[in-house]
């Protein structure tokens, strides 16, 4: 074999790896892209059975918790989101944190496989604190 | 007075930066190779006025001087001595100071050893090296300067994140910025070396042990980040695909290339081009994972400070870092002569393919970290891209790697054969046929994606052993046996078979964890597969800067004898105002009992996570194993008589 022909070999090979590659990583991202609503956005959107996260604050008052089930209220100024999820709750989840929640619409309420607040009382999810200024109701940086 | 210290001598090392960088160009301009000799001293003493500026950083978190900004914002009096030594590079300013001098050292490093190495070479290595330590201390200096004083001095400080009061977070992130600021050193060799167009068998020989050193603590500092995540973080696993993660894993990826392209340099003075591009990537990766952490750019349990400023310096020393060498490396990339020639069934081809498929996987954690920034400037969507996206992409990447690994060192330099007998070859497929089919037998449930990891993870294992039989084989008929047995492929077999160890936690973890949550009052029971344990007590409990409510949960298997006493915490930090959970963990060889503690009450009860997890102890291990294959590589370098060096490994 001349070292052009090899060359070209082991090239050809390389490309069509590559190709299989890409092709596989664009299905796979294709598939499991996870898109973030707030609750106002989900009243005007058709949302379906896909898995979403939802984002907002836990409305003060509304955690109902039975065993290891809870249920709870996110929203934000416009609206307000009924949360069914069964399992162990973050540390710091109470009414008014942000929260973020992963799951799907089931009816009218969202049954969360995940819920996620971050181990810090300032915390607030990025996702979270740009909708808030997008609605205006933003309260401010919390200090460092 | 020690902070004025600290920040003065931080200032003349940012002055003897400039000096190390302009020096080399200033000599070869004149031609005086003298000067050559002056960076060297300049990178040295670079080294110790930041180390002395470190010192007083450090100093001034021991004695919680409270009129320094960065000390009351971050430590508390109250911490303990490790931590409040530990907070010294908890937050941004006191971190970048530590990459500064991590990035010093390194140079200083350079400039101490290696003496046979050309001095022009060197003071060029060296001169790139005064260039990126130049910009680094100007980004402290003018954006995060860590010595500002406060005008009224604090009372006491505000204390240090409770999560990072730990001593897997002490280690972490020094273990890790050793690895990424080694990659520098890398980089300043391509450069040089382009800059010189000194790109031979010699430049990777030097350079080779600079990138062992960064990969051996890359690969502990990911590790050690992996296992804090896993006990502190409390959700029983030890990688989450999170973007700081992926911003890590992406230059070791590219290290791991590069450490074996070097090689393939080296021995064969082929793949040259490739390398000095690798080396570039390697280290701007590891820059795009400081911007990564540092801008709060992507949402993560990392960003512990997030100021877009502070973002954009790094984002434009980042530019500039890719963007020069680049440009460079177009000019000066064609002059790289190869000598050369690439046969098709070789050990360079062999790692021609181990390259190919780490590029590959690095392409994919690159795209499925980025893709969501890049969509939501794009169209202002805001998406996620969980781990299911990674599982499909990189995991079979990884597989198509892990059985290269078990050919490729069979394969020997230039002409290539693999080893006549068959037979290794049929006790290798015999071998992985047997592991999967016994998996299948013990659990007929398995996926076929779980299988194809066992069948992987046995074929390499098995591989390595007939590699090893095969080479001490061949030096039987030699007479100096117990010298050579010693200067085989010791490094490359642990290395190798610490990935073993690694698949053998990984896949028993992902394959055979159980779970169970329950909502539990004092003497309830919760199942946990065939074993079950009892909550008998809820008590509380004084640290030293915490108070605790603690579980005690009484562990048995299926014949009700007792496993162990396992106590979970929950943690609150009343300086901190926070809580952290205590996972409490009962680790053996075979597999670890988890069990965390979550909210609730007397009256209704305390949410309790238990978690089974075999052989999840073996994922460190592993990473150890790897890192001190390297090691031991490094070390038979050293040892192995000049003249047998290029006789044995060719």
């Amino acid at each position: 074999m001349s070292p052009k022909l090899k060359r070209l070999i082991l090239f050809g090979v390389a490309a069509i790896f590559l190709a299989t590659a890409v092709g596989l990583t664009v299905s796979a991202l294709k598939e499991n892209i996870v898109y973030f609503y707030t609750p106002s956005e989900i009243d005007t959107l058709e949302i379906g059975n896909r898995a979403i996260r939802m984002g907002g604050l836990v409305q003060k008052d509304s955690i109902r918790i039975d065993g290891l089930t809870a249920r709870f209220v996110v929203e934000d100024v416009n609206s307000q989101q009924a949360v069914i999820y069964t399992g162990a709750l973050p540390d710091i989840f109470r009414g008014g944190q942000g929260v973020i929640v992963e799951g799907k619409f089931n009816n009218d309420t969202f049954n969360a496989d995940t819920v996620m607040a971050k181990h810090d009382e300032q915390y607030m999810p990025r996702e979270v604190a740009d909708k808030l200024k997008e609605q205006g109701v933003w309260q401010g940086e919390a200090t460092k | 007075m020690i902070t004025e210290i600290g920040h003065f001598s931080l200032i003349f090392a940012f002055v003897l930066s400039l000096c190390q960088s302009l020096a080399p160009i200033y000599a070869a301009r004149k031609s005086i190779d003298a000067i050559h000799n002056v960076t060297i001293r300049l990178a040295i003493l670079n080294a110790i006025f930041v180390l002395i500026s470190f010192s007083c950083l450090v100093w001034a978190f021991i004695v919680s001087d409270f009129s320094v900004a960065l000390v009351a914002e971050h430590s508390h009096s109250s911490k303990p001595l490790i931590y409040k030594i530990s907070g010294s590079w908890g937050n941004h300013e006191g971190s970048l100071l530590m990459w500064i001098v991590i990035l010093s050292v390194f140079g200083a490093g350079l400039a101490l050893t290696q003496k046979t190495m050309g001095l022009l070479q060197k003071s060029a290595t060296l001169g790139m090296q005064g260039v990126i330590s130049a910009a680094f201390i100007a980004f402290s200096l003018f954006t995060s300067n860590p010595f500002e004083r406060l005008s009224v001095p604090a009372l006491n400080g505000n204390g240090l994140n409770p999560v990072l009061q730990d001593i897997g977070l002490a280690l972490h992130p020094p273990t890790l910025y050793v690895g990424y600021v080694g990659l520098s050193l890398a980089f300043s060799f391509a450069v040089a070396g382009l800059i010189t167009n000194s790109v031979d068998r010699n430049w990777a020989r030097y350079m080779r042990v600079w990138v062992q050193i960064a990969w051996c603590a890359l690969t502990l500092g990911i590790g050690l980040g992996s296992w804090w995540a896993y006990y502190e973080l409390g959700w029983g696993g030890w990688w989450f695909w999170d973007p700081v993660e992926n911003a890590s894993l992406m230059p070791w990826l590219v290290a791991t290339a590069l450490l074996h392209s070097v090689i393939v340099v080296e021995q064969r003075d082929l793949l040259k081009s490739w390398t000095v591009l690798l080396a570039i990537t390697g280290f701007s990766l590891s820059l795009l994972g400081t911007f990564i952490v540092r801008s709060g750019l992507l949402t993560s349990v990392h960003s512990f400070a997030s100021d877009p400023t502070r973002g954009l310096f790094i984002l434009s020393i980042l530019i500039f870092s890719i963007g020069p060498p680049l440009l460079l490396f177009a000019i000066q990339g064609p002059k790289i002569k190869t000598n050369g020639y690439l046969h098709l069934l070789s050990r360079e081809t062999g790692l021609v393919i181990n390259n190919f498929l780490l590029i590959c996987a690095s392409i994919i954690v690159l795209i499925g970290t980025f893709y969501p920034i890049a969509l939501e400037i794009a169209t202002g969507m805001k998406i996620t891209v969980g781990p299911p996206y990674f599982e499909a992409t990189f995991n079979p990447i990884m597989a198509l790697l892990v059985i290269m690994m078990g050919i490729g060192p069979f394969l020997v330099w230039k002409r290539g054969i693999l080893p006549k007998s068959n037979q290794i070859w049929i006790v290798a497929i015999a071998g992985t046929t047997v592991i999967s089919a016994i998996s299948f037998w013990a659990s007929p449930e398995l996926s076929i994606s779980a299988l194809a990891g066992i069948a992987t993870a046995g074929w390499l294992g098995i591989t390595i052993l007939c590699d090893i039989f095969v080479k001490i084989q061949k030096l039987n008929r030699n007479s100096d046996f117990w010298p050579h047995i010693l200067h085989l492929q010791w490094g490359m077999w642990i290395a190798h078979f610490g990935i073993v160890i690694f698949l053998v936690g990984a896949l028993g973890d992902g394959i055979y964890k159980t779970e169970s949550v329950a909502r539990m009052h004092i003497g309830d029971k919760i199942s946990l597969g065939s074993d079950s344990a009892v909550l008998q007590d809820i008590s509380t409990r004084n640290g030293r800067n915490y108070e605790a409510l603690v579980a005690t949960l009484k562990l048995s298997d299926s014949d009700n004898k007792q496993i162990g006493m396992l106590y979970p915490e929950k943690r609150i930090y009343p300086v901190e105002r926070q809580t952290t959970t205590e996972a409490a963990i009962r680790q053996t060889v075979t597999a670890d009992y988890y069990a965390v503690l979550g909210e609730g009450n007397r009256a209704d009860g305390y949410t309790v996570r238990l978690y089974h997890k075999p052989f999840v102890s073996w994922i460190w291990i592993g990473v150890i194993m790897m890192a001190s294959g390297v090691a031991t590589s490094i070390i038979i370098q050293r040892l192995k008589p000049k003249h047998t060096q290029t006789a044995l490994t060719s």
